[in-house]
């Protein structure tokens, strides 16, 4: 669920124009792109980076959430984590599956996560703190990645959109418990109201944050709008984004941390504040608070998973000989 | 990493009077462990009351660049289709 802005897709193709111009014309007929058929190497490679990211963002995200589980302040709390947090599992693989078709393996793809040369969304390497960051984390990670993959339905590439529609049925529990969690606090104690405000001052830029870079500095936006990979801008979800996100936080009487944001009648959307990109760089590029963690619990359970693998392709080995004799 | 686990297609009936429809693919060693990660990947809201998994190995598929010479030929026998056939409306549904 938690796609953002792609991070360093490179559409450059070498293919003869009258390929490139066939191939644009099934795009703008709104033709799906499956598996086998030809495709720019250009399409190829974004959507294998994209679909990657995108399903490795799905596994190192159930760990931030993974860490309240045993803690969660009731048994109806727990039982929606836990299931939440198995839903996230079950997207990254319906994805990796569809970068599969692609001609990617999952153990390539697995590597390249666990070796840090693939990226993950940014906001799974900030810490979660409190109870609090599971409500917020649902709210405002989950509403992000929504306004991200409901477009994503209709993406070019056949087994993208098709596991994208998968996901975004899953996805609105995610969110709504996530709210319900703020509410709740939002409603309690000073000291539950205060719990809710301190997660949410922390989220609140993260979130923005996940929709990418700017429409001006996204340099390979253009391309991905033309193949249908992408719908809507980054700064257009962003938008959206806000504007669905300002009257949520007012209901619970919570304050966005945010001085500068207010709404433009002429726009007719919410402006807001500079949003500090050198932080969105210094953590993509691996100096967030959690990063290292992240990637190490990965290899650790990669790691430590080892030889249940090696012994159940062993089994699935000697069974089959076994059977083979009895025949 | 160099041991890689097979692939498996995931086939599912959503209820009983429909027939088994494809879902999605997963990596299992044999066909027990891929019937119980089919259920847990892709029957966690009752999506399902039976699950079929193949080896995608073992399927045997069209080639895509023969798609036009195998299925455009039926475009043009519009004779096997019912509305085809003038039935005046006398007679009454047919
Ligand atoms: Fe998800
Ligand atoms: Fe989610």
């Amino acid at each position: 669920m938690y796609s953002q802005g792609l991070i360093g897709a490179d559409g450059s193709t070498e293919e003869t124009q009258e390929f490139l111009d066939a191939f644009q014309k099934r795009i703008d007929a709104e033709e799906k792109i499956e598996p086998n058929d030809p495709m720019p190497e250009g399409y190829r490679r974004t959507l294998v980076r994209q679909i990657g990211q995108h399903a490795h963002s799905e596994i190192v995200g159930m760990l931030p959430e993974g860490n309240w589980i045993t803690r969660a302040p009731s048994l109806r709390r727990k039982a929606a984590l836990l299931a939440k947090v198995q839903d996230e599992g079950g997207h990254g693989l319906y994805l990796y599956s569809a970068a599969e078709t692609l001609g990617v393996s999952r153990e390539q793809m697995t590597e390249e996560l666990l070796s840090g040369k693939a990226k993950y969304s940014s906001i799974f390497n900030y810490p979660t703190l409190s109870w609090a960051d599971m409500g917020t984390i649902g709210w405002l990670v989950d509403g992000a990645a929504i306004m991200n993959q409901i477009p994503l339905c209709r993406c070019s590439f056949g087994p993208y959109a098709r596991a994208m529609i998968r996901v975004c049925k899953e996805e609105s529990f995610h969110q709504r418990q996530g709210y319900e969690i703020v509410m709740y606090l939002a409603r309690g104690t000073k000291e539950q109201r205060d719990m809710a405000q301190d997660s949410l001052n922390r989220w609140w830029w993260p979130s923005l944050m996940m929709f990418g870079p700017h429409d001006a500095d996204s340099a390979h936006s253009e391309q991905s709008m033309e193949w249908k990979i992408k719908r809507f801008s980054n700064d257009a979800l962003r938008q959206k984004f806000i504007d669905a996100t300002v009257p949520q936080a007012e209901f619970l009487g919570l304050t966005l941390p945010d001085p500068d944001l207010k709404w433009n009648d002429e726009k007719g959307g919410y402006d807001h504040g500079p949003i500090d990109w050198d932080e969105f760089w210094r953590v993509v590029k691996g100096d967030g608070v959690m990063n290292r963690d992240r990637v190490k619990a990965r290899k650790k359970a990669w790691d430590d998973g080892a030889w249940v693998r090696e012994a159940a392709l062993a089994h699935a080995v000697k069974r089959e000989a076994r059977m083979q004799a009895a025949e | 990493m160099a041991n890689e686990t097979p692939l498996w297609e995931v086939f599912i009936r959503p209820r009983n009077g429909l027939s088994h429809k494809h879902v999605g693919s997963l990596h299992a060693a044999d066909e027990v462990l891929a019937l119980n990660a089919a259920r847990d990947v892709y029957t966690r809201r009752s999506e399902g009351t039976s699950i079929w998994v193949v080896r995608s190995s073992q399927i045997v598929a069209s080639d895509p660049d023969q798609a036009e010479e195998n299925f455009e030929p039926t475009g043009d026998k519009i004779y096997r289709h019912p509305t085809f056939y003038d039935i005046p409306e006398e007679v009454g549904h047919m």
